[in-house]
């Protein structure tokens, strides 16, 4: 007689992987990725590659040698840590030191904590900040965007429009004229880490993980609403140069540095983020503020890495607010 | 805008296709006939007949063990050759009543006819009394006897009849057709429930992918005083009764409570069928519309079976088991218990028979939790699975009873929707079994 399977219910999957969410990313960033290499030229196309290469050949070696575990390289989630590291590197960055960064990301990052699921910190962003602080002045000079013609052996760097935002907190407007109009800053036509400049962009990709239920809004609004709330405030308070009214400020703040890369792929990562619509909300707006507090009065004119790391640290203290329950009376 | 409940669910696609719209057939008699004692959440029935003897169709064969209990009636007429027990096929063992099939001599009292019966003027007590001596218990899956439920517990009043015509599983059919073919009898056995209940009011609820149903119920019910025709967004548990209460009329049972608490009373289409059937015609529940449907199976649709029959013949009349099954599925693809065998008889618990091919009955390989935190999305009653299966894992039945897993309703939202395939729902179930036996030895050990 015919031998029936059974198995506990249910007996319907979705058809959900952890694979297919890793490849939406990647595509939501592709657009973004597009403008960086019109913009950057070579340096996008060779740090690209060689930041996922790396990623990804780590997390195979170290699966195979040192764990003897079964690769786990076919999620995609090494080749999704290795774009999001990259777009967060000058896109001429020492080839060595890319792969550095890629071994911290993933070697000690990810695979140290046990692999995918079980990290506490970003791994991209652990990565750069451990480059941040090993190769300060490699990591804080940008290439001048000038496609295919930007520099990526001799450098030829200029100052980004964070630098210029932070030298305006201080009431002076000399460098304000670094800052491009509000439609460059918006597609992507100025300076800073290969990934982060086209705002339009990345925004757009992060929508459209929306539509495709890979996040949910309350990370990504919670931190930018906080942020435009922030710079309102710093406007209103007076803080800034005459020439510069809140409404650019704003906007510069939402647009620039590394602000919507992180609020909608960095700060959003399954695994270092909150579980609950309460908890991610609060994660947003510990974000928000932290990364605004270190922009106008911290020492770096970029906080997002920073902030995103400390709520990283938190997301298992948020973890313990629980969800509303069925039948549970308000209080 | 239509209502739906509040919280969680997700859209598994409703296959209904292949069974959808085919006609109730009735299933011709077998020649043995096995009736389980247990057909019901509560105490076994007892047998009252014994070997040797004939019995009518719907002769009393087997009288409640209590009052959460239910009676159980001949489904055919011939003689009984033992009283035994009979293993189903999930394993369980329990006494049943075997007898030989001899012609189809049904008892005098016993209306055949189809003519509608629109009497209404009954006294309250005599409407539950006919529902507690048909034996008739929840059609929907739970098995619940259904004249508990028509008698609230002192301090509790019903509001609302609510009238479960959802079927949100996929695939199964069955109450969708019932509706199509006997709406008016359910009609008037919702007036018998509202006149039992003592109140007004009745909803029934639909969901959205049956706009024929919908359409023929809200015309049927806009003759008659008191009953609304809700129709429901499609989304999976909308028939859970805690879910559908919400969706209707927006309370939620409180945990561990009752949908009385909220004064609700919730019925399933098929059950208020039987209640028709049993006040009405003197017909206790003897027989039910099955589903039996696959991808694969010949003649999928919706089969009117009497209880006892070998499922075997069932499925021989729907065209054979496909060659290409891996599975076979009591109920739905969501909650429904996979079968070892099809030998074992139709009774009230089984609503529908699912066939699915072999490349869809083996589970995925099961990769890390990455934290998406999608269960937690997806679960109905505002639990967390990752955490609760997580500790189910480690043994650590104080926090998981703390965490509210008995509220787990075992809908299986958690382990459709999980990308890394966990299985989210066994383990909560294994906690469930393990935290219900700690609750219930320590409400024993403080009496």
């Amino acid at each position: 007689m015919k031998q029936f399977i059974v198995s506990p219910a249910p007996h319907f999957h979705s058809g959900d992987s952890v694979r297919k969410n890793m490849l939406l990313v990647i595509i939501a960033l592709l657009p973004a990725y597009a403008v960086s290499v019109w913009q950057f030229g070579w340096g996008a196309l060779i740090t690209t590659a060689i930041s996922v290469a790396a990623c990804v050949l780590f997390e195979w070696l170290i699966a195979k040698y040192l764990l003897k575990q079964k690769s786990t390289i076919g999620d995609l989630s090494a080749v999704l840590t290795g774009l999001l590291l990259a777009f967060n590197l000058p896109s001429n960055l020492p080839w060595w030191i890319v792969i550095i960064g890629a071994l911290v990301a993933i070697g000690v990052a990810k695979m140290s904590f046990g692999g995918l699921g079980q990290n506490i910190f970003n791994p991209a962003l652990v990565g750069r900040v451990f480059l941040l602080i090993s190769f300060p002045a490699q990591m804080t000079t940008w290439p001048v965007p000038q496609g295919f013609a930007t520099s990526y052996v001799d450098a030829a760097t200029g100052a980004t429009p964070l630098a210029a935002m932070k030298v305006a907190l201080t009431g002076s407007d000399s460098m304000m004229s670094a800052v491009p109009e509000m439609w460059d800053i918006l597609i992507g036509k100025m300076g800073g880490s290969l990934g982060e400049v086209s705002a339009l962009l990345l925004l757009a990709g992060g929508i459209f993980l929306i539509a495709t239920r890979v996040i949910t809004w309350h990370i990504p609004v919670s931190i930018m609403a906080t942020v435009a709330l922030f710079a309102a405030v710093t406007g209103w308070a007076g803080m800034l140069p005459e020439s510069v009214c809140t409404g650019e400020y704003v906007m510069l703040s939402l647009c620039t540095g590394g602000m919507m890369l992180g609020a909608w792929f960095m700060a959003t990562d399954y695994v270092t983020s909150p579980m609950s619509n309460c908890g991610k909300l609060i994660f947003g707006v510990g974000i928000g503020v932290i990364v605004m507090v270190i922009r106008t009065w911290g020492a770096y004119p970029e906080g997002m890495s920073f902030a995103i790391l400390i709520m990283n640290a938190c997301a298992p203290l948020l973890n313990l607010i629980r969800p509303k329950r069925f039948g549970e009376k308000k209080k | 805008m239509k209502s739906t409940f509040r919280i969680g669910g997700v859209h598994p696609h409703d296959n209904k296709q292949y069974s959808v719209h085919q006609p109730i057939t009735e299933c011709p008699l077998p020649t043995k006939a096995i009736i389980p004692l247990v057909q019901h959440i509560g105490a076994p029935a007892q047998a009252v007949v014994e070997k040797g003897q004939k019995v009518k169709v719907g002769e009393l064969i087997a009288k409640a063990g209590g009052f959460v209990s239910a009676n159980i009636h001949a489904p055919f007429s011939g003689t009984i050759t033992k009283i035994d027990t009979t293993i189903d096929a999930w394993g369980m063992k329990m006494p049943a009543i075997f007898m030989d099939v001899e012609g189809d001599e049904w008892l005098e009292t016993i209306d055949r006819s189809n003519d509608i019966v629109r009497k209404l003027d009954y006294e309250p007590k005599a409407i539950i009394d006919k529902v507690q001596e048909a034996g008739i218990v929840g059609l929907g899956g739970a098995c619940f006897p259904t004249h508990v439920k028509l008698m609230p517990p002192p301090g509790k009043t019903a509001e609302v009849l609510i009238v479960n015509g959802v079927e949100c599983e996929p695939y199964l059919t069955c109450d969708h057709q019932l509706m199509l073919e006997k709406g008016e009898e359910i009609i008037i056995g919702i007036q018998l429930l509202m006149r039992a209940l003592n109140i007004q009011k009745a909803i029934i609820g639909i969901e959205a992918n049956k706009p024929d149903a919908i359409q023929h119920m809200t015309a049927l019910a806009s003759k008659v005083l008191g009953i609304e025709v809700k129709a429901l967004k499609l989304k999976y548990p909308q028939g859970g009764e805690k879910q559908l209460i919400d969706a209707c009329i927006r309370r939620q049972v409180p945990s561990g409570a009752l949908p009385i608490e909220v004064g609700a009373v919730v019925d399933n289409v098929a059950t208020i069928y039987a209640v028709y059937e049993a006040v009405q015609k003197n017909k206790p529940l003897i027989s039910r519309v099955m589903t039996v449907t696959g991808k694969s199976l010949a003649k999928p649709g919706n089969y009117d079976v009497r209880f006892g029959t070998p499922l075997t013949e069932v499925v021989a009349l729907a065209g054979g088991v496909p060659e290409d099954t891996g599975k076979v599925i009591g109920g739905g693809p969501m909650m429904g218990r996979a079968m070892s065998n099809i030998d074992m008889p139709s009774n009230k618990r089984v609503s529908g028979l699912l066939f699915l091919p072999e490349a869809e009955s083996m589970r995925e390989e099961i990769t890390n939790c990455v934290r998406c935190g999608k269960c937690v999305g997806a679960c109905p009653m505002g639990l967390e699975p990752w955490l609760l299966s997580k500790q189910a894992w480690h043994s650590m039945w104080d926090e998981m009873e703390d965490h509210n897993i008995m509220d787990c309703i075992e809908c299986g939202c958690c382990q459709f929707t999980c990308p890394s395939h966990l299985p989210l729902l066994d383990y909560v179930r294994m906690g469930k079994a393990k935290v219900g036996g700690l609750i219930r030895a320590r409400q024993a050990a403080n009496k």
